[in-house]
């Protein structure tokens, strides 16, 4: 079967309000004032491999374009670098409307499948929520696991180099107060746009 | 001098090699580093993509603990931590959405935050503090004929920094030099490692290191001084995978305080350079040729 694929986006395709509630978040209030120059493309290192580039990344969430904008791989490539951010002649955090978009996508569930960053921030997330520290080594073993068994067997030779150099910790870090951190965190629980969905 | 210290994970952890150099690199400039009391995790990035109220708060509580313990400056050398508590610093004081929701977690614990702490970070403390005079006349096996790229990676100097530039920083570079090491012209310096994409999309996030590390080789580094843990693991520790895909680009990363130490006269074990990935012997031996008997 000969099949074809809108490349145009509809006004049926927008989710009236999503621009409108992203900007709302802490550190996205300049967005309206993108001019769509380009600057944040050019100073991502990582636009390369995006399916949106950054620029379009806004122009899409300030139009509404909520499915599109959620499920792409874009926000889940950027590191956090601030090259954009430091860089846009508009002063807009693009770092943190990543976040933004980042928070939105865990909590409704809609990150791209195989997609193992969105894991690790939860599993990252979890063992900060129960320890107040994380232990990197028992961190990663955790997502090789969840991921597969060949991922985990292929990086047998740096699980070997990280013992060699005494640098494989098994005894998980923690903090003395758990209970107080516990209660603080609490008091923000569903509070912010990314409601602590874990 | 005395200043807060806060760790973070990653020293305890993968760059442990980081305190173990730093601590004795400090004590031996006179700088009194005192650890935060019960510190929890900053958050890094992770945090910040679950929930921001949370990871605000997360931040905050160390941030109450340099206040009530003090002194306000509070040492943050990993870059992840270093950006994040001056985020939640900041946020706090221009947003106050964010003020608001601190200060009930604080209060609910009978903690509070009145915004007297300085976020540091060593490179700021050495070179404005110490100076880099002081730190000349410490050097004892001065670094001569080490040629050192210096990597500052992203997190330290964007976007909170006020005490270096964003794109071309150079703190690093004036303390390596006083240590009497050649320093190589290195642009790609705040270029960023990819972060943790090197284990979840090695694809992109390898090829970033690959890049890093081709460029320093090309330019005649001997090594590549860093200043964060995860840019010191990236940089070091995938060469087998790198080599497969690209070539090899064998170069070892260093800590900066580790080639601080090497200089003052320390052992190499004692700055944990047994604990990397790529070989760091030839570092210790070229720094060990006598330099003193005034060889030209």
């Amino acid at each position: 079967m000969f099949t074809v694929k809108r490349t145009i986006k509809y006004d049926a395709d927008r989710v009236k309000g999503f621009g409108r509630e992203i900007m709302g978040v802490t550190g996205c209030e300049q967005l309206p004032s993108c001019i769509q120059c380009g600057t944040c493309s050019g100073a991502c290192p990582l636009t390369i491999y995006m399916d949106f580039s950054p620029r379009q990344i806004m122009a899409l969430v300030r139009a509404d374009f909520k499915n599109e904008v959620l499920k792409s791989k874009t926000v889940w490539l950027c590191a956090s670098c601030y090259a954009c951010t430091v860089e846009c002649p508009r002063q807009i955090r693009i770092t943190d409307i990543m976040y933004a978009l980042k928070q939105r996508a865990i909590k409704e569930k809609v990150y791209p499948r195989n997609m193992p960053i969105p894991i690790l921030a939860r599993d990252f997330a979890k063992m900060v929520l129960s320890k107040g520290r994380i232990t990197e080594t028992l961190l990663v073993m955790q997502l090789f696991m969840r991921a597969n068994w060949r991922a985990a067997f292929s990086s047998w030779r740096l699980g070997i180099g990280l013992i060699r150099t005494g640098r494989f910790v098994l005894k998980p870090e923690r903090i003395e107060r758990r209970q107080e951190l516990a209660d603080m965190l609490s008091t923000v629980r569903n509070s912010g746009n990314g409601k602590g969905h874990l | 001098m005395k200043y807060s210290y806060f760790p973070g994970c990653s020293l305890k952890g993968l760059g442990r090699a980081y305190e173990e150099s730093l601590l004795p690199v400090m004590a031996h400039l006179g700088v009194e580093l005192q650890e935060l009391e019960d510190w929890n995790c900053c958050g890094a990035t992770a945090y910040m993509s679950v929930d921001e109220h949370e990871a605000s708060v997360l931040a905050t509580r160390n941030l109450a603990i340099a206040e009530k313990q003090g002194p306000f400056d509070l040492v943050a050398p990993c870059s992840a931590c270093y950006l994040v508590l001056n985020k939640s610093k900041n946020n706090i004081r221009d947003f106050p959405e964010v003020r608001e929701s601190v200060h009930r977690a604080l209060d609910k614990v009978g903690m509070a935050y009145t915004g007297k702490v300085n976020v540091r970070h060593p490179l700021d403390i050495l070179f404005h503090d110490v100076g880099v005079e002081a730190i000349k006349q410490k050097v004892v096996r001065p670094l001569k004929g080490l040629k050192v790229a210096p990597y500052y990676g992203c997190q330290v100097v964007r976007p909170y920094a006020t005490f270096d530039e964003a794109w071309n920083p150079v703190t690093m570079d004036k303390i390596l030099e006083a240590l009497g090491a050649e320093i190589v012209h290195y642009p790609l310096k705040t270029k960023c490692c990819g972060g943790s994409l090197t284990g979840t999309v090695p694809e992109a996030g390898l090829r970033m290191c690959y890049i890093l590390l081709k460029e320093a080789v090309r330019r005649g580094a001997d090594v590549i001084a860093t200043i964060c843990p995860l840019c010191q693991f990236n940089l070091d520790g995938y060469h087998d995978q790198i080599e497969k895909k690209w070539g090899a680009a064998r170069i070892p990363t260093v800590y900066f305080t580790q080639l601080m130490g090497l200089a003052f006269g320390f052992e190499p074990k004692q700055l944990g350079l047994n604990r990397h990935f790529v070989s760091t012997r030839s570092i210790a031996s070229a720094v060990r040729e006598p330099a003193s008997v005034g060889k030209a």
